[in-house]
């Protein structure tokens, strides 16, 4: 089972690398989707998967992750035929395969028990979505994927050698070596201090650099804002969620050692950086995509800052990790659309969206007041079981902190989200053939209605899933 | 055996200052090659007995860091014509001076480190995080793409040097898919070298500056 849910996929994008025909390849991406999904299902359903001796195996969290992952994909998939149709004259080819090979790659990061094949992993996708940032074929995407690749492959080398560290840290205390997650959080307690500090940071400024957190976020205004709109959804749900498993499997091993108290500041420290850092370029953005960039650095630095409270915090982190991959679906689905619409992404030419396209013009606006964190989008309870957990920690300046940053995030994206959306669309706008059609706007919609729910309900084995995914990151011992 | 270990890792060390002060291209690329296929000889002697994935180890490692990759630059210069000219933000010699202070530092921050491995030598955690550090200085200060590649190569290199240290526990499978990794990168940032001297007629990442804030 292990083996098909990542194989799978590269066998969809070996096909879509050798189909010929550049009208009916965009199909094969819905069709991995779908085929990914339902493997996911009888997954999580079925027996406990485990392979290769436990170097593949879905534990709780990884069970969370992986249907999230998969959903998500399954969503933006269906997007990808309608928006591959607009791009009529150019060859897909590379672009499909890279985005199955990276669905791959993803899942087997998901997957993986053993740290180095985790890495592995993790630098593979950093390689499959390099093309798709490419996509548009114009300087300025040049240099967004030069960035993206540069800066993702030296954090990834740091990362590589906090791995390296982590291993030697139990090969000092004269253990048995071992890369291996289960034995590792299980020996913490025994782990050499000063080379697991050293791994522990290596670690989170590598992965951490994947994951987008501030002050290693650099790549990403530039790549979100020149990827297509659907590149940076599966970018800002799918990649970043398992960078951010990456550094949840370290926070577990360290967890347990006695490092647990500086591992949760310095969680909390960039935390509230990235969320800093991007409450600061957020305001005055005149480039909605790379706005949405900004909005992703804040709320993966919510989600490391929820891991570093603890307690409740760590239910709602990962509650928020769903709640706001879905919102962030929602808004580069809609922003790509209105980009599309208006052949600009800079709020001096993009106006009345709201009238211009019906559909995706309110379901941005709709996004952006879920984003944010108003009631009643998921995001709005997941960040309020944060803030719930931040004052039963005690910590009350971090608690002021996070309203103060997620006020002033609301007001900056707000200030460009209503330029957008409101006002007259200029003659050149309305003139542009693209509309909003059932493909293009559906997998928004289905976003939208997915986000919702989590606001007023949570199903119950959603909910059950992730008290035991949070169980597990706390209790330790598998 | 592991009475070679200390000197190859002196020679992988001066490699590292061949590469921070020459400034022809050929010149950074070759100390690159040479630093790879030390690395290959470096798998060998390490784990003492040869067994066959060690050797297999060993090869993969001296034809891809030594062969394969050096051809994929070599390429790449030849492309976009360029011999000369590294075009340093700062100055050679302000590089070497600061490549010699981050292997003094390397070697200070090294100490507070506990050592298991007595007997492989006491240079492998310095030369591994000095060659680390000069990786991030090549990065940093080097305004052609193909340089920044070398960099990244060099700091690769440095993390490759302290996985000697690991051989036991990390295992082969795993080994080549890094080397896969690192290849694949090398192959795909090779690319888009050639689409930037393209659409820019320049190599320099200067010229990548349309984005920011």
């Amino acid at each position: 089972m292990a083996w098909f849910l990542f194989l799978v996929p590269l066998v969809f994008a070996g096909l879509a690398a050798a189909i010929p025909s550049n009208r009916w390849r965009p199909w094969l991406v819905p069709a991995g989707g779908l085929t990914h999904l339902l493997l996911t299902g009888f997954a999580v359903l079925g027996e406990p998967v485990s392979a290769l001796n436990g170097w593949l195996m879905l534990d709780p969290v990884s069970t969370l992750v992986l249907g999230f992952v998969s959903i998500m994909f399954f969503v933006c998939s269906l997007y990808a035929p309608a928006y591959l149709a607009l791009q009529q004259g150019r060859s897909n080819r590379v672009f499909c395969a890279c985005l199955l090979a990276m669905l791959g790659m993803m899942t087997l990061v998901i997957m993986a028990h053993h740290l180095g094949l985790m890495w592995v992993a993790i630098e593979a996708t950093t390689l499959a979505t390099a093309p798709l940032l490419f996509f548009n074929h114009n300087p300025r995407s040049l240099e967004a994927t030069w960035k993206y690749l540069l800066i993702g492959s030296v954090g990834i080398a740091l990362a590589l050698l906090g791995t390296f560290f982590l291993a030697y840290s139990s090969i000092h205390e004269g253990l048995e070596p071992t890369l291996m997650l289960d034995d590792l959080v299980r020996l913490a307690p025994k782990l050499s201090p000063p080379w697991l500090h050293a791994a522990f940071v290596l670690l989170l400024v590598g992965y951490g650099t994947k994951m987008g957190l501030a002050p290693m976020h650099t790549w990403k205004p530039d790549a979100y804002g020149e990827a297509p709109g659907l590149v940076g959804a599966l970018l800002a749900c799918g990649v970043t969620s398992c960078a951010f498993l990456a550094i949840l499997r370290f926070y577990q091993i360290c967890r347990n050692a006695p490092e647990a108290a500086f591992a949760r500041e310095i969680l909390i420290f960039i935390g509230l950086l990235s969320m800093a850092v991007a409450a600061v370029f957020v305001i005055r953005q005149r480039d909605f995509k790379r706005m949405l960039a900004y909005s992703s650095v804040e709320h993966m630095g919510i989600l490391v800052l929820g891991i570093g409270i603890g307690g409740v915090a760590i239910y709602g982190a990962l509650l928020h990790m769903i709640t706001n991959g879905l919102t962030k679906g929602v808004m580069f689905l809609s922003a790509g659309n209105i980009h599309r619409a208006y052949e600009s992404k800079s709020t001096d030419d993009v106006r009345g969206a709201m009238h211009r396209l019906p559909i995706s013009g309110p379901l941005f606006l709709a996004g952006f007041l879920m984003v944010t964190g108003s009631p009643p989008g998921g995001p709005f309870i997941s960040e309020l079981t944060i803030l719930i957990g931040t004052i039963q920690a005690g910590k009350y300046w971090v608690s002021g902190l996070f309203l103060t940053l997620l006020a002033i995030v609301f007001i900056g994206m707000g200030a460009t989200v209503l330029r957008v959306v409101q006002g007259v669309p200029s003659a050149k706008a309305v003139a542009t053939p693209y509309h909003d059609r059932p493909q293009l706007v559906i997998p928004v919609i289905i976003f939208f209605v997915m986000a919702l729910i989590l606001g007023v309900w949570i199903p119950h084995p959603l909910d059950s899933l992730l008290h035991q995914a949070a169980a597990y990151l706390e209790g330790g011992v598998p | 055996m592991n009475k070679f270990i200390d000197p190859i890792l002196v020679l992988v060390l001066l490699l590292n200052f061949v590469a921070l002060g020459a400034s022809r291209m050929r010149t950074v690329i070759q100390a690159v090659v040479v630093q790879g296929m030390l690395l290959g000889v470096l798998i060998a002697l390490a784990h003492g007995k040869l067994e066959i994935w060690v050797s297999m180890m060993a090869l993969v490692t001296i034809l891809l860091k030594g062969i394969a990759i050096p051809r994929m630059l070599f390429d790449a210069i030849r492309d976009v014509v360029i011999r000369r000219e590294v075009e340093p933000i700062i100055g050679f010699i302000a590089s070497l001076f600061l490549g010699a202070v981050g292997t003094g530092l390397a070697v200070l921050f090294s100490r507070t480190l506990p050592i298991a491995h007595a007997d492989m030598g006491s240079l492998i955690v310095p030369a591994a995080l000095s060659t680390v550090l000069t990786g991030f200085l090549m990065l940093t200060t080097r305004t052609k793409a193909i340089t920044q590649v070398v960099g990244y190569l060099i700091l690769e290199n440095g993390v490759f040097i302290f996985g000697m240290l690991l051989m036991e526990a990390i295992p082969f499978l795993v080994e080549l898919g890094v080397l896969l990794d690192l290849f694949v990168a090398i192959f795909v940032m090779g690319i888009i070298i050639h689409k930037i001297s393209r659409e820019f007629s320049s190599v320099s990442t200067q010229m990548l500056s349309e984005l920011k804030e």
